[in-house]
């Protein structure tokens, strides 16, 4: 393999395999709360839809739309990382995540270490500002989704 | 007008020109680009500027600059004498009938804003159509959606078939009655497909339709010569012609240009100003009000030397051996399709890969040092034609080589390795 380390960076193997084999990317029946959004660079579009129980806990998080790996990949990981969370908690993996993606300072983040180690996996973007927009795509519908309702 | 493919035979080994002494102009080509060599094939957006473009302006800032036409001093007639040579430039480089009929404005897209204002503004009436075709940049479509807003008019699009062409038969059944105005590019910007404007504006004429060519993506490959063509108006940019940015042309015949009203009123577009009554000032600079971009102009002048010197013939030949080239080792890639596979195409590949977002294409390309664009090119019409919200495109320009063709395949080798399995 010839490629640069950097591009190793922003392509990692994981983010490869969830650009390719998305988990999640399916219609939610039950939803309660769902968002839409465009990324006006490329045209690309993004639904989430998640099911909140009536304790306030993320019981399920979809997402439909046509987009890059990147964007794809992040949406998929994020499916996977809010189930089990509460609408407090997810918005705090968003500041966490965005911290992340576009390099600010990342706030303290309680008991949510292997959620982290999972999303840092996309810190390559910060390299590459056009792409910070794909990774954070599905990240800023998901919090619109949860506004939407009220949550 | 020279043709692209004048029975040239792709073997370009030398021969054309050399390739590497022109290299040798293009300061920037020489920058490294994430630790590899740049392979700038992007020049459809905008080419990259020769080391005489930049002298030229450098020191007509240096030597020779002033305000032009109010200065009786030296400096201020030295600059009028440069703006205005540069003007004559233009006018030999289009083969235009008089220098009046050629006038300076900031891009092709205002040039074009300008034809829509004030020849819709003298010409064109409620329910008349003004007709376009499904290949056109933005900046040849919305200016007249524009007008439609303004003045109620019809805006007509001529269809485009699967290889990208814009059959000639289904324009000339749109030229209607109502029909004032056909405004189309001569080379499509997200295909490269060359259109047949002669025998549009010909079957336009016939249906008494004035015509806008839209040269911006052509005459850096073909040149145009306008009283050939008998076209209209004729607009292109600076920039994709090896010039500066800020610098455009508009091409007007002159009897339409003198029935048409001033596009912005100010200084130097009058003969002489009162509250009660301003006379406008004949052509061109009725047209130019304000300050214009002096320096870009000279510096424009300076470009078409450059291409005059090197042979638009001799550079459109040798764009087409590398189209040819970047053709059949991209029709190689098994997930890989090319959009726009007209028989005549100008340097401009676009294409799409199976499951990989352009995006993601782009960014692999470009770790390689691989500059290409990705998206909808200002054309999103020609994408909806195509079903693809985007894709890739690759564009040649006189100093790029076989070697970066092959630069360019590699990448995309890799582009499959790492997306498709």
């Amino acid at each position: 393999m010839s490629d640069p380390s950097d591009l190793r960076d922003l392509y990692q193997e994981v983010i490869l395999d969830h650009g390719r084999h998305p988990r999640n990317r399916r219609v939610m029946a039950n939803r309660s709360h769902m968002a839409r959004s465009e990324n006006p660079s490329c045209g690309d579009e993004v639904v989430v839809s998640l099911e909140i129980d009536n304790r306030g806990v993320i019981r399920d998080v979809a997402f439909g739309g046509q987009s890059c790996a990147i964007a794809t990949a992040s949406a998929s990981l994020m499916t996977e990382v809010l189930v089990g969370k509460t609408p407090a908690q997810a918005k705090s993996l968003f500041d966490r995540f965005h911290a992340l993606a576009a390099g600010g300072v990342e706030p303290p983040l309680d008991g949510m270490d292997a959620e982290r180690e999972r999303l840092a996996m996309l810190s390559g973007v910060r390299d590459y500002p056009v792409r910070v927009k794909c990774a954070t795509l599905a990240w800023h519908t998901m919090l619109a989704a949860l506004e939407n309702q009220g949550a | 007008m020279r043709a692209v493919d004048s029975g040239y035979e792709p073997t370009h080994n030398g021969a054309l020109y050399d390739v590497e002494a022109v290299r040798a102009d293009f300061p920037i080509l020489h920058r490294p680009v994430r630790g590899r060599p740049l392979v700038y094939l992007d020049t459809a957006a905008s080419a990259q500027k020769p080391a005489q473009v930049i002298e030229a302006e450098r020191s007509f800032y240096a030597e020779d600059y002033a305000n032009i036409h109010r200065g009786l001093y030296f400096l201020s007639q030295r600059a009028t004498e440069r703006y205005d040579a540069a003007r004559r430039k233009v006018k030999v480089f289009l083969n235009a009938r008089h220098e009046h009929e050629i006038v300076f404005t900031r891009s092709a897209t205002e040039a074009i804003n300008l034809v829509a204002a004030s020849f819709g503004e003298a010409f064109l009436q409620e329910g008349d159509e003004v007709l376009i075709t499904g290949l056109e940049h933005h900046s040849n479509i919305v200016p007249w959606q524009l007008l439609r807003q303004k003045k109620g008019i019809l805006l007509k699009v001529a269809p485009v078939n699967d290889v990208g062409e814009v059959p000639l038969d289904d324009f000339t059944r749109l030229l209607g009655p109502r029909t004032r105005l056909a405004a189309f590019t001569q080379v499509s910007n997200a295909l490269g497909t060359v259109l047949p404007v002669a025998p549009m504006i010909r079957a336009a004429h016939a249906a008494g339709v004035k015509v806008l060519i839209d040269g911006a993506q052509s005459v850096a490959h073909m040149g145009a010569d306008v009283q050939a063509l008998d076209c209209d108006f004729f607009v292109f940019s600076g920039h994709k012609l090896y010039g500066p940015t800020g610098i455009g042309v508009l091409y007007g015949k002159e009897a339409l240009l003198d029935a048409m009203p001033p596009y912005q009123g100010g200084g130097d577009m009058i003969a002489s100003v009162s509250f009660e009554k301003t006379t406008f000032a004949p052509l061109p600079a009725k047209f130019e009000a304000g300050t214009p971009a002096i320096a870009q102009a000279v510096a424009l002048g300076a470009a078409i030397d450059y291409l005059t010197h090197l042979g638009l013939d001799r550079i459109g030949a040798h764009e087409a051996g590398l189209l040819g080239d970047a053709t059949a080792r991209l029709s190689a890639i098994d997930s890989l399709a090319i959009l726009g596979t007209a028989p005549h195409k100008a340097s401009v590949i676009s294409f799409v890969m199976d499951g990989v977002h352009p995006h993601d294409i782009a960014q692999v390309l470009d770790s390689r040092g691989v500059a290409v664009r990705a998206g909808h090119h200002c054309a999103q019409p020609v994408m909806a034609r195509f079903g693809v919200p985007a894709t890739v495109r690759a564009s040649f320009g006189l100093y790029n080589t076989s070697a970066e063709v092959d630069a360019l395949a590699e990448a995309l080798e890799r582009v499959e390795t790492l997306f498709v399995r």
